[in-house]
């Protein structure tokens, strides 16, 4: 294993070294530091050039320049990007996080649905859902995202932003709206055609009732969650948990998250007066999260009799969504603040930058700042990574669906939904694992494309910019931490393929 | 089927499924056995099977169409090369007279409160300065289609070669090339791209070119874009090659052409290649629809085609701030991107199915469900199983090894 992971990393400082020389030595020649100079008008250009080049140190030859960059990345000192005379370090750690912070919520929602709808599709394998599905996936893969988010600009932003000035429901939209999700409910859950029928009906309902519900009664100018918001998603997250991890059978596994919904109900006006009376902090939030995940542990473990595992899980998922519920209660409650403040003028959603300057407010106020600038980039980055995680998992399903141990869980009289569960989606899942962790570490490497449409002064942005204005440091910055990243993320999926499938031997 | 002697069946012993089948003579393909497996094997070489099952995949059918028209689309009214085409507008970059503030004379009934169809004088809009639209679209789609196919071959080339050498000879070429192409994959391909567009964008000056010559350059800027990002391509062909080459060589026919003194070139072009076809023709086509959103990408950011050439991309940047005002500036060089690449995808999507030895002709779930209601009671329940089995054969294994999307 030592010897595996040596060789491993000899040869990723190899490649990491001998990538740092070339491109060092194509940027030299791709870029112009001299370019504005080269058409100026003024008198003295060849004394300005000289300068310059004295200043960049361009009359000796690249290779120097670069083993001089190589001591200096080695010292730590990243350089500087000399047309603002900006040093690389203090860029780099605003960069990173307004990528991560980016990248991190699309990266989530987009593994999750992603993989949710490749999974269905591969149950619902040649229906008229499936064959949906997989033609929708396929044209948000052609998709080009500059293009999509100008539209997403034009349609959501400015779209929601206008209706909430001027909110006339528009009936047509609302219809087609929820003609598509009875459809999609429908096609998903399959079944004869009564069944099919029966869900149709119920889903175009309720989604008609929630949309008219929220237009007209004035919801979506004023959105808040409230007691009987918190209360219905805790319910509707255990009883939904159970249904499809525990059974509904297993009263335990029921009961615990049930419970767990409770405890997050009943605490939630206590949780109020805690907002009102300490001032918040990420970090106290993610210690409540803990707190939160831990308490539902605690419920699953006390219900849970012989087979605890099940509703520790279930509870605990019930626990984090509550969790979540209770916070973004208390964030939309900023919101008519939010909306009415001077810097915003009543249009909410923001199409450019990652937050309002100047906003000022306290700590839920900035986090709402935050959300609404997200809105636009992560339904951008979401819709068209969808399809790649789509396609991916219905191969992985299709495949696992076709072993010999699916046969033999169904001839045994597994119930079905055991046997997806249980047997089945485990095993899909493990492809996964050389997918996921490979996004969630490039994803410090930024967006390039989306942060340029959005104006995020993220990595991607930094790249592209210092590129632009031939500026080499940055550059080089951003190729060696991308390329280092990728190096590590395929180390990390590797050894994580090894572990948790056993049939996988790391060998040197 | 039932003309056929049933000792030329391969299936023997597969009569009572045939007696089903002979029953559904109705639908000439409606069971997931039988009657297309029985033609497909009756005297046909790989190259009619795989044809044959290509054309009946409706997604590549309808892939196929799209980009064929699209292509006589453009080269029939822009011309190609120094032929004119046929629109009146052949001079694409001239300005002219903004008529009626440059709004779209494409109708279509029922479509953006048209009544009559109409095609006008300028179908998709002009811009601020009275440029044709369309001329400019019909000029991205060729720029866009020519950098498709240049790139793919360029891509082609190269990931066949070093894949097809590496695996062959395997040893210290083999390590050496697989280094390479380390060195190459572990950048972003936008970020390599750019660079590259960068690069090219900059020749002129690093050439101390003439006005004419930085002309020249500049007029086929899409040729020399698609040379430097074929080169950066074309590393996934050359690893999938590899793994197939280092399988191919362990085969018989092998050691029997090295045992009859083939050399090792002959080896590689005559009986290793055709073995490999199915994987190089699948993925250089999923390349070609990176290909074309690429070009895009790397034009939108200013790394690309620019004038006097044009590009979809460039159209987008040019025109993303009019939106508000002339949206119609906007939506036809995107909808045209998503057409090509979309195209590129379902061939390639029907081109992988083709290739799959696993692949049977696939009835859908309700064509299944006719069947089985069809079938006499007592039959009709087996033949259902059998059928899903049938179905079940296209694994989704070859899916997982598709495309990812890079540029984000």
């Amino acid at each position: 294993m030592i010897r595996f992971l040596a060789r491993r990393f000899g040869l990723a400082l190899g490649t990491l070294l001998a990538l740092s020389f070339l491109m060092y030595g194509v940027l030299n020649i791709a870029m112009d530091p001299l370019d504005d100079l080269r058409s100026s008008p003024s008198l003295n250009r060849e004394a300005l050039m000289e300068a310059r080049i004295r200043q960049l140190g361009l009359d000796r030859p690249w290779w120097e320049r670069w083993w001089q960059w190589l001591l200096d990345v080695f010292r730590g000192d990243f350089g500087e990007a000399w047309r603002s005379g900006q040093h690389v370090n203090d860029m780099l750690v605003g960069a990173i996080q307004t990528s991560v912070q980016l990248v991190f919520s699309a990266t989530l929602i987009a593994v999750l649905v992603g993989v949710t709808v490749g999974l269905v599709s591969a149950l619902r394998q040649y229906t008229a859902f499936d064959y949906t599905i997989t033609f929708v996936a396929f044209v948000m893969y052609a998709l080009p995202v500059f293009w999509f988010a100008v539209l997403l600009k034009q349609f959501g932003a400015i779209g929601v932003n206008d209706y909430l000035n001027n909110p006339v429901v528009n009936w047509p939209a609302l219809l087609i709206v929820s003609v598509i999700s009875g459809l999609f409910w429908a096609g998903a859950l399959g079944g004869n055609t009564r069944r099919k029928l029966i869900v149709f009906g119920v889903a175009f309902a309720v989604t008609i009732g929630i949309l008219a519900y929220a237009l007209l009664s004035g919801w979506v100018e004023n959105p808040r969650l409230g007691f009987v918001g918190v209360a219905v998603l805790g319910i509707a997250a255990a009883v939904g948990m159970t249904a499809v991890f525990a059974g509904m059978q297993n009263k335990r596994a029921l009961y615990s998250a049930l419970a767990t919904a409770v405890v997050g109900v009943v605490l939630y006006m206590p949780m109020q007066y805690f907002f009102y009376y300490v001032p918040m902090s990420d970090l106290l939030a993610l210690g409540l999260l803990v707190v939160a995940i831990i308490v539902g542990a605690a419920v699953g473990w006390a219900f849970g009799g012989p087979d605890r595992g099940v509703s520790i899980r279930g509870a605990v998922v019930v626990a984090i969504v509550q969790a979540a519920a209770i916070f973004a209660d208390r964030v939309l409650q900023g919101w008519q603040l939010y909306v009415n403040a001077s810097v915003i003028g009543g249009r909410p959603i923001a199409t450019i930058g990652s937050q309002t300057p100047n906003l000022g407010g306290d700590y839920w106020i900035t986090q709402l700042d935050k959300a609404t600038h997200l809105v636009l980039p992560t339904i951008a980055l979401v819709v068209i990574s969808f399809a790649t995680y789509t396609r991916y998992q219905r191969g992985a399903m299709l495949e696992v669906l076709n072993q010999d141990y699916i046969r033999t869980a169904r001839a045994k009289g597994l119930p079905e939904r055991v046997v997806i569960v249980r047997h089945a989606l485990r095993n899909a899942l493990m492809p996964l694992a050389s997918v996921v962790p490979i996004d969630i570490i490039t994803m410090i490497g930024g967006a390039v494309l989306t942060e340029t449409i959005f104006s995020w002064a993220g990595m991607g942005r930094m790249f592209v910019n210092a590129l632009m204005l031939s500026e080499i440091d940055p550059v080089m910055i951003y190729i060696m931490i991308t390329g280092a990243l990728a190096m590590i993320a395929n180390l990390a999926a590797d050894f994580l393929y090894a572990i948790i499938d056993p049939r996988i031997r790391v060998n040197a | 089927m039932s003309n056929q002697d049933p000792r030329l069946d391969p299936r023997l012993g597969a009569a009572p499924d045939d007696a089903v089948t002979d029953d559904l003579s109705a639908e000439e393909h409606g069971r997931g056995e039988g009657v297309g497996e029985a033609k497909e094997v009756e005297g046909l070489s790989q190259g009619q099977l795989v044809w044959r099952r290509f054309i009946r995949h409706k997604g590549a059918m309808f892939g196929l169409g799209v980009l064929i028209a699209v292509m006589l689309l453009s080269t029939l009214t822009m011309g190609i090369g120094p032929i004119p085409g046929l629109w009146h507008v052949q001079n694409f970059n001239s300005p002219g007279d903004v008529l009626n503030g440059g709004t779209p004379t494409l109708q279509i009934p029922g479509l953006f409160g048209g009544t009559t169809f109409a095609i006008g004088e300028h179908p998709f809009g002009q811009n601020n300065i009275g440029q044709d639209m369309f001329a400019l679209v019909m000029k991205g789609v060729q720029t866009s289609l020519f950098v498709m196919f240049c790139l793919s071959a360029i891509a082609l080339l190269v990931g066949v070669t070093v894949g097809a050498l590496a695996g062959y000879y395997r040893g210290v070429l083999d390590q050496v090339l697989m280094r390479i192409t380390d060195l190459v994959i572990t950048l972003p391909v936008i970020v390599l791209g750019a660079v590259l567009g960068k690069l090219v964008g900059i020749l002129p000056i690093r050439f101390n070119a003439t006005p004419e010559q930085t002309l020249a350059i500049n007029n086929n800027m899409p040729l020399i874009l698609s040379v430097a990002l074929g080169l950066v391509l074309w590393t996934s062909l050359a690893r999938l090659v590899r793994s197939e080459f280092l399988g191919l060589r362990e085969r018989e026919f092998v050691d029997a052409a090295r045992v009859a003194g083939a050399s090792d070139w002959r080896i590689i072009t005559k009986h290793m290649l055709p073995n490999a076809v199915g994987v190089i023709i699948v993925n250089t086509t999923l390349l070609m629809s990176s290909a074309v959103t690429l070009e895009a990408a790397l034009s939108y950011l200013n790394f690309g085609i620019r004038p006097p050439s044009v590009s979809l991309g460039y159209l987008i940047t040019e025109n993303q701030g009019a939106f508000a005002t002339r949206p119609w500036l906007f939506w036809w060089p995107g909808l045209f991107i998503v057409l090509l690449a979309l195209a590129a995808n379902f061939i390639g999507d029907g081109l992988r199915d083709a290739f799959d030895p696993r692949m049977r002709k696939i009835p859908s779930a309700r064509q299944m469900r006719l069947a089985t209601h069809q079938l006499p009671a007592d039959q009709g329940v087996p033949t259902a199983a059998a059928g899903a089995t049938a179905a079940s054969e296209k694994s989704g294994a070859s899916e997982t090894d598709g495309p990812t999307k890079e540029e984000r």
